[in-house]
């Protein structure tokens, strides 16, 4: 074959630069466990998430103004006068929301699978820092808007700093760049959320990945499929990552996105959870709405600040919520990574951390009554509890023995027609109901109680079960 | 495992009671009804453009969302002497304003965003008549409100009217002074005003719902098509 221009411009790129080496180290010929399920998803979706927070926030600073007088009103000039502004900031807004929703899950799937264990401290540790930055980046771009929930909310955490002794003030007012919110810390606000952060966040995802490139992708066996290799030198069990997860990812993306759209087009204030109903109200220095509280995503570390008396306390114990999570690679004392083969005593404390999160983060949307201040310190106890007897009853576990090889389970796309067969019963089709078009004229399918209450049964069963 | 579990539901339920909050009548919002919200925007100007503002909003973008000429929206809806290109405005002096109020009126924009349309509509019909208060009126959702009733005239003035029950004290508002509307032409020009500040509140929003149709089949055929193409390039992976 003729080489033509193209191929040959090419070639002088490939001379020069490693481009074919960078694609196979990371795409072509990186193997991949083959039995990823669908905890393994969040990565890749939070890759999009990002993409998508870089695209629709610069096309954002195109209208917007960080000037206190004009933040608010720029924002609905988008909303009503920017053509397509409404679905960017919408995209924009959601995305926030999104991005924790799928870091949440990715880091659940890290503490169910071990993927925080030898040899992926690193990844774990550069994840984290992801983690912090992330709620740096949420947290001053919630400023922006400024409406009265942006406004307070920024007051309420920046006041936090002057709990801290001798420097507190100082710093506070340092952080603020005046006594109260204002200006000057919306425009620092916006150069940290549009430059600083963003920059950090790039850098940090390059470090995750080249770290989890670098020792290999953990699985849900919690097993090391390169202790079995061919005569190549490929994994047994591996398959390489493009096209197969490549092409599985597109999937993902796909049920997200349903998701995402169907939030921004029928639901984007998320009954005020994503979008706060006082953020509707411009800033008001002079006017403390009645009850201030932070995002959704946030509201657990919110609660836990909130449940100790002491302020300062209260702020360590917020911040310790998130050191703890850095130092998990160390407190964990088990060798086993997944929970498939650890002791009942993991799951039930995983579990438990679960729903503690989980109500901590529902607190933390409440108003702080006495009763709700009770709960939320039983459920801060047993956060830390999660984390720092960890070392004690990590050691009494009884796992069962880890395989070698990985193990096969069914997906849930594989299991859906037999399950819907189970719930459902064929009847006789009756005239009056089935004109459908795609129903059979002969029979038709119904839901089932008896099958539905076997599928609910067998399904409690197993998690009990699956808890020892 | 069980104990924890009864635990904690016994202990959210006890979190849960912390705030009671007045009952709200349910406003009938229909963004379809455009009649209904033409009828809205002229009230707003009659009643509430005095002393409120919606400037997010301009007339064009009313005559373009209803669908009806830009002349007819400024010889039927707009004041005398405003463009069709203008945000919609009051006149009054916000100096006048804290002199006569007490505070500035806040534009209503995005009232309905941050009140809700149910308490809104509530809200305008719940004055009843308190000589204690500057203008003689106080209003059972929002207690000692700024604002005087703007409709004192087409509802009449209602009187708080608290009776024993065996399920202890209840106060109603009843009519004492009939207005010049019903009961019933009250709720509709009411609900309309209603309405109309939740269109203003977000005018994509008609627009948004029509989209997402289309947005999510597409999305739903991307997913099949993805989905497919999964199971042909994994169909040798076992």
């Amino acid at each position: 074959m003729k080489t033509n221009w193209f191929t040959s411009s090419g070639n002088w790129i490939l001379d020069r630069f490693p481009l074919t080496k960078l694609w196979n180290d990371h795409m072509a010929h990186y193997y991949a466990p083959k039995n990823f399920n669908f905890w393994y998803f969040f990565g890749s979706l939070a890759l999009l998430v990002l993409v998508n927070q870089f695209v629709t926030g610069i096309l954002l600073t195109m209208n917007y103004k960080p000037d206190a007088k004009l933040a608010f009103d720029s924002v609905e000039y988008i909303m009503r006068d920017v053509h397509w502004g409404w679905l960017i900031r919408y995209m924009h807004s959601t995305g926030a929301s999104a991005f924790f929703i799928v870091i949440y899950l990715h880091m659940f799937r890290g503490l169910m699978y071990g993927s925080f264990k030898q040899p992926r401290e690193l990844v774990w540790i550069f994840g984290m820092l992801l983690f912090v930055a992330l709620m740096a980046e949420a947290f001053m771009g919630y400023l922006l808007p400024w409406g009265q929930m942006s406004y307070w909310g920024a007051q309420v955490i920046i006041s936090l700093f002057s709990a801290i002794p001798v420097i507190g003030d100082e710093l506070s007012l340092w952080v603020r760049g005046d006594y109260v919110v204002s200006d000057a810390t919306l425009n620092r606000f916006f150069a940290f959320h549009v430059i600083s952060v963003p920059l950090v966040l790039v850098m940090l995802v390059f470090l995750h990945i080249v770290a989890l490139h670098e020792v290999g992708s953990n699985n849900p066996d919690g097993i090391d499929i390169k202790k079995y290799k061919n005569e190549q030198g490929v994994p047994l069990d591996g398959i390489p990552f493009h096209p197969y997860y490549t092409v599985k990812d597109i999937a993902g993306v796909g049920v997200f996105l349903i998701f995402f759209a169907t939030v921004i087009f029928y639901m984007p204030e998320m009954g005020g959870y994503f979008l706060e109903h006082a953020n509707f109200i411009p800033a008001d220095p002079l006017k403390t709405p009645e009850h201030i509280a932070p995002v959704w995503y946030f509201t657990p570390f919110y609660a836990i600040l909130r449940a100790i008396p002491d302020k300062f306390a209260g702020v360590i114990g917020m911040g310790g919520a998130i050191v703890v999570l850095f130092l998990l690679p160390w407190l964990d004392r088990n060798p086993v990574r997944s929970i498939r083969y650890r002791g009942g005593i993991y799951k039930k404390a995983l579990l438990m951390f679960a729903i503690s999160f989980l109500v901590l983060g529902y607190l933390g949307t409440q108003p702080a009554t006495p009763s709700a201040t009770i709960v939320a310190r039983i459920f801060t106890a047993i956060y830390f509890g999660f984390f720092l007897l960890m070392p004690i009853y990590t050691r009494w576990e009884k796992t069962k023995p880890v395989p070698t090889r990985t193990t096969e389970h069914h997906s849930i796309d594989e299991q859906l027609p037999a399950l819907l067969e189970e719930i459902t019963e064929l009847k006789p089709a009756t005239s009056e109901i089935d004109h459908g078009v795609f129903r059979s004229s002969f029979f038709s399918r119904r839901p089932s109680p008896t099958g539905i209450r076997h599928v609910l049964t067998r399904f409690a069963k197993k998690l009990v079960e699956s808890l020892d | 495992m069980k104990n924890f579990l009864t635990l904690s539901l016994l202990l959210l339920s006890l979190a849960a009671n912390a705030s009671e909050s007045v009952k709200l009548d349910d406003a009938d919002i229909d963004l379809a009804d455009k009649i209904s919200l033409l009828r809205g925007a002229k009230h707003f100007v009659t009643n509430c453009l005095g002393c409120h503002s919606i400037k997010h909003i301009r007339y064009l973008r009313i005559a373009k969302d209803m669908e009806v000429d830009e002349k007819m929206i400024l010889n039927d809806i707009a004041p005398l002497g405003a463009g069709i290109y203008d945000q919609i405005h009051s006149a009054m002096n916000k100096h006048d304003a804290e002199k006569w109020f007490g505070t500035q009126p806040p534009d209503l924009s995005l009232i309905a965003r941050s009140r809700g349309a149910d308490w809104l509509y509530s809200y305008l019909k719940s004055y009843y008549i308190d000589p204690k208060r500057p203008f003689g009126v106080n209003n059972m959702i929002f207690q000692d409100t700024a604002m005087p009733n703007p409709f004192w005239k087409l509802q009449g003035e209602q009187q708080a009217v608290t009776r024993k029950t065996i399920y202890g004290d209840h106060t109603e508002l009843e009519i004492e002074e009939p207005g010049t509307l019903s009961e019933k032409e009250f709720d509709i020009m009411v609900n309309d005003l209603v309405n109309f500040l939740v269109y203003v509140g977000e005018p994509v929003q008609l627009e948004r719902r029509q989209m997402g149709k289309y947005v999510l089949l597409f999305l739903l055929i991307f997913f099949v098509v993805g989905y497919l193409l999964k199971k042909e390039y994994w169909k040798d992976i076992h």
